[in-house]
Parts: C-alpha cells; sequence; structure tokens
C-alpha cells in the first residue's frame, strides 16, 4: 500500500430541523492510502452519503453544519477551509472528484457533454478552450467511449446510462483528481453494464495510481473489488477490517445479519433467509445505548445499560468493530 | 400438483408491439417489439421467476397476462380460457383472481386512506355484502397473513416504512383471494435487511394459501431464491427455461452465463478466484434489433449463422430449454 491519502478524524455532520438535530455522521473516522480501493457500506440513511460530501464541504448548511472532527488530504485540514473558499473547490475535482448514482441528475442536459467536460477542464488547469477539448476527447477516450471525438458533440439524453456514468468517470480522469468517491455508482445500471462500469474504474484505480472510494449497499460488490471495509449504522462505523476478514470473519451482528439476510446464487433456495428484524432507528432521536441493539441477535442484558460501544480490537490486520460482545 | 391437472397459466407465443409515432399528426413511422413469442406455463402453487436487464420485456410480459394491455400475437390461457382474447365481461370474472404487486408500494396506495380503508375497499370489491364484524375480521386477518399488527390498520401509507408499505400492498393483492399474483420487481426498492423478510414473507403466503407467482424482478439471486421455474429474457426472447437450482450449476445460454458472472458472490474465496465474462457493448435498444439471434453482436461464441437464423428455444433435456445454436 502507498501513502496515507486521507484520514479522517472523528467527524461529526448534524443536521438541524424544526423537529430537532438528527446526527448522520457521528464520530466517523477511518483512512484512504494511495491505491487503495475503501468501501463504505450501510443501509439507505445509514449517513455513508453524509459522511463523503462533509469530506468536501457539499452539505447545505444551514440546515446542516459540520460539528467536528479532522480532515487531513494529504496532510492537509480540508475543513480549515470555508465551503465556498477557492481553495476548497480546487480540491473539489482536481484533488477529489465525486460520481454520483444517478449521471443524468450530475450533467447540464442543455450543454454537450463536450462543453461541459472541456468547461471542467479548464476550471481547474489554466489552458485554452481548444487544448481542453482535445483533453476532453483524451478522457473519454481513456474510459473506453468509442468514437470520442462525435461523442462529445452529443448532449447528455442521447447516451445511454452506461455511456453517460463513463463520462462522469472522464471528468475526475481530466482533472486528475486524486481520490475518486463512488457514491452507488452502478446502482442505476443494469447488471452487465455495472460489471463494465466497475471494471473500469478499478483498472483506472491500478493504472493512474488513483484511490477509490465506493459508497455501496452491495455486498457482492464490495467482496469483488474491495481491499477495505467500512460497516456503518445509524450513522457510526460499527465494523471495519480488510475485505477478507469482514466477508469471512464478520465480527458485529448487523455485518452478520446483513450477510446472511442475501440470498445467494450458489446457495441452496428452498433455506429461508434470516432477516434482520425489526427496521433502522430514526437518527432524529438516537438512544445512549447501541443503536443496534432493538435488532441484534446476541444481545446481553449490560447493553442497554451501557452506553455506545466504542470500537475495539477483534481480530488482526486492523479489525475493529463495536460491540460489547464477543460474537 | 396432480400430473393429470394442467398449468394455472399457459403463455403461448406472447407478442406485444408498439406503434412508433412521429409528429403532431402522430404518423406511424415504425414499431417496437417489446415481446415476441414467449412461451411458458406455471403449475398451480408455484412461481415462475422472469429475469432480464431493463427493457427486455418482462414488466410488458406481466402486463400482457393481467390484460392491463392486449398483447399484439399470442395466447394467455388462465384454466384453459385465453385472456387475451376474452371480451369484458369474461375478463371481469377472472379480474379478482389474477392480482398485481409493484415495486413501488408508495405510488400504488392512496395517500388519504388509512391502512384498513385501502384493505376495506379490496375486500368488498366483489360486491358480496358483509357485516361489520365479517369485514374487521377479514382486515384484521390479511394484516395478521403479511404480519402487521392490528395497530397498523390506522395508520397512513405515509407513516409507514419501505417494508411496512410492501406488506399493506401484499395484504391488497391477497384481499380478493387471488389464485395469481404477478409480482413486479417487488423488492428491489428495499434495503437488504428488509428484502430478506418480504422475501420470506412471499414464500409463507405461497405455502399457507397455495397463490401462484410470476416474479418479475433484474436481481437474478432474488429470483432464484423465490422461483420454482426460471425464464430469462433478452430484448424481448425468453434465451434460457430451467428449474432454479440447474440456472446456476448449468447455464447454457452465453447470456445466461454472463449475467451470472456479472453478479458478484459474497462467499469472498469463490468471489476472488471466479473467471468473470465482461460483456462487450450494452443492449441494444428493441427499435433496430439485431438480425439473427438477438444477442450475437455482444456474443463471444457468435457465428454466421447466428447472424442470420433466429435460434428457436429448443429443449435441451425434459426441463432446460434454450435460444442459442452453439448450445
Amino acid at each position: 500500500m502507498g501513502r496515507r491519502l486521507l484520514e479522517v478524524r472523528h467527524l461529526r455532520t448534524s443536521f438541524f430541523t424544526e423537529r430537532g438535530e438528527i446526527k448522520a455522521v457521528d464520530d466517523v473516522s477511518y483512512h484512504v492510502d494511495e491505491g487503495e480501493i475503501v468501501a463504505i457500506v450501510g443501509e439507505s440513511g445509514c449517513g455513508k452519503s453524509i459522511t463523503q460530501l462533509s469530506l468536501i464541504q457539499l452539505i447545505a448548511q444551514p440546515p446542516g453544519r459540520i460539528l467536528g472532527g479532522e480532515v487531513l488530504f494529504q496532510g492537509e485540514n480540508l475543513l480549515r477551509h470555508k465551503a465556498r473558499s477557492r481553495a476548497m473547490r480546487d480540491i473539489r475535482g482536481a484533488g477529489i472528484a465525486m460520481i454520483f448514482q444517478e449521471p443524468m441528475s450530475s450533467l447540464n442536459p442543455v450543454l454537450t457533454v463536450g462543453s461541459q467536460l472541456s468547461e471542467v477542464i479548464r476550471v481547474h488547469a489554466s489552458i485554452g478552450r481548444r487544448a481542453a477539448w482535445l483533453r476532453g476527447i483524451e478522457a473519454l477516450e481513456a474510459v473506453g467511449i468509442p468514437e470520442p471525438a462525435q461523442r462529445m458533440t452529443l448532449y447528455p439524453f442521447e447516451m445511454s446510462g452506461g455511456m453517460r456514468q463513463r463520462v462522469m468517470i472522464a471528468v475526475a480522469i481530466a482533472c486528475d483528481a486524486k481520490l475518486i468517491i463512488a457514491d452507488e455508482p452502478t446502482t442505476a445500471l443494469d447488471v452487465t453494464t455495472q460489471a463494465q462500469v466497475l471494471e473500469l474504474l478499478v483498472g483506472l484505480v491500478a493504472s493512474h495510481g488513483k484511490s477509490l472510494v465506493v459508497i455501496t449497499h452491495n455486498l457482492g460488490l464490495v467482496t469483488r473489488y474491495a481491499d477495505r471495509v467500512h460497516v456503518m449504522y445509524a450513522g457510526r462505523i460499527v465494523e471495519q477490517g480488510t475485505t477478507e476478514r469482514i466477508m469471512t470473519q464478520p465480527r458485529h451482528p448487523y455485518t452478520i445479519g446483513l450477510l446472511n439476510a442475501l440470498p445467494s446464487l450458489d446457495g441452496d433456495p428452498d433455506t429461508e433467509l434470516l432477516p434482520i428484524e425489526g427496521a433502522p432507528p430514526s437518527l432524529r432521536d438516537l438512544p445512549d445505548a447501541c443503536a443496534f441493539l432493538p435488532r441484534c441477535r446476541f444481545a446481553e442484558a449490560a447493553c442497554a445499560t451501557l452506553p455506545f460501544p466504542p470500537m475495539r480490537a477483534v481480530g488482526q490486520d486492523d479489525h475493529l468493530a463495536a460491540c460489547h460482545v464477543d460474537v | 400438483m396432480s400430473m393429470s391437472e394442467g398449468p394455472l397459466l399457459s403463455v403461448e407465443h406472447l407478442g406485444m408491439s408498439f406503434p412508433v409515432t412521429s409528429g403532431i399528426t402522430r404518423r406511424r413511422v415504425g414499431e417496437v417489439t417489446a415481446v415476441d413469442d414467449v412461451s411458458f406455463s406455471i403449475a398451480r402453487g408455484q412461481t415462475f421467476g422472469l429475469v432480464g436487464e431493463s427493457g427486455c420485456g418482462k414488466t410488458t410480459t406481466g402486463k400482457c397476462i393481467l390484460r392491463i394491455i392486449t398483447p399484439t400475437a399470442g395466447r394467455v390461457l388462465y384454466k384453459g380460457v385465453d385472456l387475451a382474447r376474452a371480451d369484458k365481461a369474461d375478463l371481469a370474472q377472472y379480474r379478482r383472481e389474477l392480482q398485481l404487486i409493484f415495486q413501488d408500494p408508495y405510488g400504488s396506495l392512496d395517500p388519504r386512506q388509512q391502512a384498513a380503508a385501502i384493505l376495506r375497499e379490496a375486500v368488498t370489491a366483489d360486491g358480496r355484502a358483509r357485516g361489520a364484524g365479517e369485514l374487521r375480521d377479514r382486515i384484521e386477518e390479511l394484516l395478521s397473513i403479511v404480519e402487521l399488527g392490528a395497530a397498523m390498520g390506522g395508520r397512513y401509507p405515509h407513516e409507514m416504512s419501505g417494508g411496512q408499505r410492501q406488506r399493506l400492498g401484499i395484504a391488497r393483492a391477497l384481499a380478493c383471494e387471488p389464485e395469481l399474483v404477478v409480482c413486479d420487481e417487488p423488492v428491489s426498492a428495499l434495503d437488504v435487511s428488509i428484502q430478506a423478510q418480504i422475501i420470506n414473507l412471499f414464500k409463507r403466503v405461497q405455502r399457507q394459501l397455495g397463490i401462484t407467482y410470476l416474479f418479475v424482478a433484474h436481481d437474478l439471486a432474488v429470483v432464484r431464491h423465490i422461483s420454482h421455474v426460471i425464464g430469462v429474457m433478452y430484448l424481448g426472447r425468453l434465451v434460457e427455461v430451467t428449474d432454479a437450482r440447474a440456472l446456476y450449476a448449468n447455464p447454457l445460454h452465453p447470456y445466461t452465463q454472463a449475467l451470472l458472472s456479472a453478479i458478484p458472490l459474497t462467499d469472498y474465496h469463490a468471489e476472488r478466484q471466479r473467471a468473470r465474462i465482461v460483456l462487450r457493448g450494452e443492449v441494444p435498444s428493441p427499435m433496430n434489433r439485431p438480425s439473427g439471434c438477438p444477442f450475437h453482436p455482444r456474443c463471444v461464441r457468435a457465428t454466421a449463422e447466428c447472424q442470420q437464423i433466429m435460434p428457436a428455444l429448443r429443449a435441451i433435456d425434459a426441463d432446460h430449454l434454450v435460444a442459442c445454436h452453439h448450445a
């Protein structure tokens, strides 16, 4: 593994609404090294996207507010910068690029792909229109779009979902971002297109020396591509470790529950799935005790009286879990 | 099921073409064939799973069976009666027995009615007079079948979680004691932990009430877990039909093989050693379908024959059908 690229320490982000504080990200710490593929896993509303948006301060403030913590990117604390500052704008795109689930909503429908792509390049590199256009063509070629020069003149609606997602990846490549954060990058795509886009993204990480953070709910994708995994529940990271450790020896009841709940392609279809009973808690009134307690199969009497369990070592290779019980 | 009894539903050479119009005069400029020569049957109390990527015609097939749209070719034999050509009066008789469950229950539940009122409307749809007590008992029974407490009857859809809403959608479909239920992507909007609860519910309801399902979805692992027989669709045609176990153990169509390979496993060691088939290109538009086998432009095994001759669905053994020249 390469040097440390990103180190997030004790990040906390909340939204303040009329009905109270929503703790979307609560004391989240993790890191990404150069050349690494790190997965953040969790169900909808667990705070996985808000964590990533907080890094580059893409949170609507108000109602959102980053309450504390540090985001060290290449050694520099990004939270020192104001959200609208020049320094922060330079980091977005050129330092950290984000790819979202639905590329159509990240692209302007009334501008050609080429004009959007070259505009972004010109914002980050001081080059002329023509040079930016040519670099845009190179970027489209790098993401495997055939006839890139012609495709530059198309509008987003003239492209398929897979093509549009490739354009988003091209934007990240063209600006030479060190860290690419992909938020459910393939959820809106068909399975066979999904495989193409991910192979591309993972290939670029390897060949261009990038790092990748993938936010996903798809545990299969994690198993296939990630080096390390962080599992989030109710705004906190509850387990982290290498993909091999997490997938073969999960130590948090929530991770275990997720793996048991998935129907498998190769298993016996007649066995009952083991769902996690109940539903995730509202982030508006979280208990002081473990947030997973009401749904936990391993809970002991003490869990209800103890505060939220801190992350503690449960195995080799920096395998941590936030659970009072040895499961 | 006794051997003498025929299938509950038998679809024969089903075809559905939509006209493509242009301009304000709605001039007909061509047609799109969404479903082409699809044949399969479902035995009573069994589940037939229909899988494929977006635009493959799986939802259109479901709609044709329920006669939400009238197919342009073929027959839909339900208990021996051709629903595709039945007149309104005959159809009305069968409507009660054929029900539909949608992907997004939020969009199909009246936001201004409480759960109990939604169910009451479905229960009384047959026009039979019922006493207040009988009606209340039936609504409570329906709520308990889908594991919603009686108190849930007083909730509005927006006060329920996604999983609870889908349970209500299932209860409403069961209200008129259907024999065949078409489930269109019923769990794809749900989180993994909730998805397992609903899949188990579908299977339990089938065991208890002997209902027959047509289960339409894109997630092969989910479909495999719930179905007895699976049909794989590509560009409007069935390319492979087999029982759920054989599909993973012995897929014969190159598209099925690629589809399976594109889905990552969560078994870490198996996944990391697995050979992957990444298909080239994307699914062509149904507006300009390739000649011959619709899959040939993306197929590694394609030959000159495949470009010219459409392969028919043929039996490889007793219950394994494949539409490929090279299988």
